[in-house]
């Protein structure tokens, strides 16, 4: 090999990464059983090409802007499941209490009157609410996190139909709450987010390289650097240039084109919470507690107060699918967030890469889930099968990304990778 | 060899209900040297070291830390005077890097951000102060590691604290015979460096290899403590298992056996 040794902090010899080096560790990490994303993202491209040749309409501007609002609440809802399962927990009421929260905010909005900026943080503090009941059941008292949020299940479902007094259907009306899900950012702003996002991961990279290098630290290759730059750059314009397409039938009656308004509110969530994983300590410790409960209470790290947290970051996910859920709809009805919207957000996140064992998994894997979910959701009910059909492929898509999770960590165990 | 101790214990007792787990134990440590504490199963060692790391309270006794006469009441205290414990089990997490693992729940931070630079700097110098000379990286995955590595990752992790005392259980217990002498290395190396340092072992081998001074505990007794250079390896696993050896060790629980198995010495 190739492979030259450098000197990083303190004098201690490292082996020095070049761009070769770089993609043969990575290659080495999968065998090893690290897959992370890999098969979601090859899937992806599979499923793409299977439903774009298949139905031409499948790669067409209007239905490429309206995975965004199907795949919304299973993405919000899943994002928040990572940090559960990230500590071998499972939150099965994640579904419902997204429609427990998106039907306070639509009966305070339509029912009382209430404005958006009420009822929104309203439905956002039920889901806090929610989170932290469930996990003090979970740390505190010590019941199976399976068992409380099983019962919250069926608890939450019972919460919904008294609140919609046994089944009526409550429209909301507000502009801004039905913007959320149904309107288009403006051509000019799809731009400005686009190259601002691009631009600042490429500051972000750059002044990381830069900070290590100054402290003689070991730097990624500038090679790789490039290439993530280059990449996310290549995705985020071609998705840009094709969303700002026009959309509508008829233009000349009503114009539609843009990127969706959900786009950058996943974003903005999908930054915050990898931000928060990633750079704080509180991410660090949730990492810690998935991966050796027992070193981390050995750590000084408040174990149980952790994990109460996931279960309040769970549910506060789940109360914005919620209102994205009842924005999309218009309405909320005794089914919203029932059905499949759980085992979606679940299979989201582990076809994504999070693993169900805990202390591996990134929000960035329930975003690439839910495209999964959604492209397998929307490219099926466009090659006209029928429901039936829907959820045996997906029960089966969930089950196979479960069995490559749980083999990739027995490889794990033989090859002593993680 | 340092006059003072750095650790004194005297007369420690330790009971768990009924149980009298330690009786009027007293040990010194000294900084710079590598005391082992040997003793069979049950003999309580763990017990002491679990006192001195403050995760048991003790009874009755005295420490003294550095020439203070000192209380231990929880892990923390223990931290604070500089004590830390590198337990058998290693209490690493897999799925972090050696940086991650070392400064974890202690992380430095500027703001809210961590700050990776700095803690990869300090854990690359500990390492390096340990003659720690090669890793891949300093970012792989603990679970990429051997048994040494780990044990390695485990006993720098406890002297990146500026730590004056490291007492290590069984540290080589799983490994190699390669592995272990990488580690028994550097457990002299730490001592080398002036701290204090209490190994517990079942191997004789490791004892005699780096330990400056020998603890004996038998069934809740300090047997004895005694130079290495002083005793052989039978006279030690006599006071494992006796508590006494020839003239050294617990006094005979009847005066008189004492005389009937050493001829020639009158009454």
């Amino acid at each position: 090999m190739s492979t030259t040794t450098t000197t990083t902090a303190g004098g201690v010899r490292v082996e020095r990464p070049t761009a070769g080096s770089y993609i043969r560790d990575y290659w080495g990490r999968v065998r090893g059983g690290d897959i992370g994303s890999l098969p979601a993202i090859l899937g992806l491209i599979v499923l793409v090409v299977i439903f774009g040749v298949a139905r031409d309409t499948f790669i067409s501007a209007v239905n490429f802007a309206n995975l965004f609002s199907q795949g919304a609440q299973i993405t919000f809802i899943a994002m928040g499941l990572v940090f559960v399962l990230l500590l071998g927990e499972i939150d099965l009421s994640a579904g419902f209490a997204s429609g427990v929260c998106g039907a306070v905010m639509a009966i305070l909005l339509t029912n009382h009157g209430w404005p958006w900026y009420g009822a929104i943080p309203a439905a956002l503090i039920t889901g806090l609410v929610i989170g932290f009941v469930l996990g003090f059941l979970v740390a505190e008292v010590g019941i199976p996190s399976f068992v409380v949020t099983l019962a919250a299940f069926l608890g939450f479902q019972g919460v919904l139909l008294v609140l919609l007094k046994g089944g009526i259907n409550v429209s909301v009306r507000d502009k801004f709450v039905l913007a959320l899900a149904n309107n288009n950012m403006s051509v000019l702003w799809s731009w400005v987010l686009a190259i601002v996002s691009v631009a600042g991961y490429a500051v972000i990279q750059f002044s990381r390289v830069r900070s290590r290098a100054a402290r003689g630290l070991v730097t990624d290759p500038i090679g790789i650097v490039l290439l993530r730059i280059g990449g996310l750059a290549l995705i985020v314009l071609l998705a840009t240039a094709l969303l700002t397409q026009e959309r509508s039938i008829n233009p000349a009656i009503i114009s539609v084109k843009g990127v969706p308004f959900v786009v950058p509110i996943i974003a903005f969530f999908l930054v915050v919470w990898t931000f928060v994983l990633g750079r704080t300590t509180y991410g660090r410790h949730v990492y810690a507690t998935g991966g050796n409960a027992e070193a981390a209470r050995r750590a000084g790290i408040p174990v149980d107060r952790i994990r109460i947290s996931v279960f309040i970051i769970c549910s506060f996910m789940a109360a914005v699918g919620g209102i994205l859920a009842v924005s999309r709809a218009n309405s909320v009805d005794p089914n919203t967030g029932g059905s499949n919207i759980l085992l979606y957000s679940v299979g989201a996140a582990v076809i994504g890469g999070t693993s169900l064992f805990g202390g591996k998994g990134k929000v960035v894997n329930a975003v690439i889930g839910g495209a999964v979910i959604a492209v397998i959701d929307n490219g099926m009910g466009l090659l006209g099968f029928n429901a039936g059909t829907k959820f045996i492929v997906t029960g089966l898509i969930l089950l196979i990304a479960a069995s490559v999770d749980a083999l990739s960590r027995r490889r794990a165990a033989v090859t002593g990778a993680r | 060899m340092a006059a003072t101790p750095l650790l004194e214990l005297r007369g420690i007792d330790k009971s768990f209900g009924p149980v009298q787990v330690l009786h009027d134990v007293g040990m010194s440590v000294y900084p710079g040297e590598v005391t082992a504490l040997v003793g069979d199963n049950g003999a309580g060692k763990s017990t002491l070291v679990k006192c001195i790391s403050g995760i048991y309270t003790m009874d009755a006794g005295t420490v003294t830390f550095d020439g203070n006469q000192v209380a231990i009441h929880s892990p923390r205290d223990a931290a604070a005077l500089g004590i830390e414990v590198v337990y058998q089990d290693l209490a690493l997490c897999d799925n972090l890097d050696i940086v991650q693992n070392m400064f974890l729940g202690r992380e430095k931070t500027r703001g809210i951000v961590l700050d990776e630079p700095t803690m990869e700097q300090l854990a690359g110098d500990t390492l390096a102060g340990l003659s720690v000379r090669t890793m891949k990286s300093l970012r792989q995955h603990v679970a990429s590691l051997s048994g040494g590595q780990r044990q390695t990752v485990a006993i720098a992790k406890a002297v990146l604290w500026n730590s004056r005392l490291v007492i290590l259980d069984e540290p080589t217990a799983a490994l190699g015979v390669a592995q272990t002498a990488q580690v028994l290395e550097l457990v002299r190396r730490l001592a080398d460096n002036g701290l204090g340092v209490v190994l517990i072992s079942h191997n004789m081998n490791d004892v005699f290899a780096v330990a400056d001074r020998i603890a004996a505990l038998y069934l809740g007794r300090m047997a004895a403590q005694v130079k290495t250079t002083d005793v052989t390896h039978s006279q030690i696993v006599e006071l494992i298992t006796a508590g006494r050896s020839g003239n050294i060790g617990l006094p005979p629980e009847k005066p008189q056996d004492y005389v009937d198995i050493t001829p020639g010495d009158d009454q």
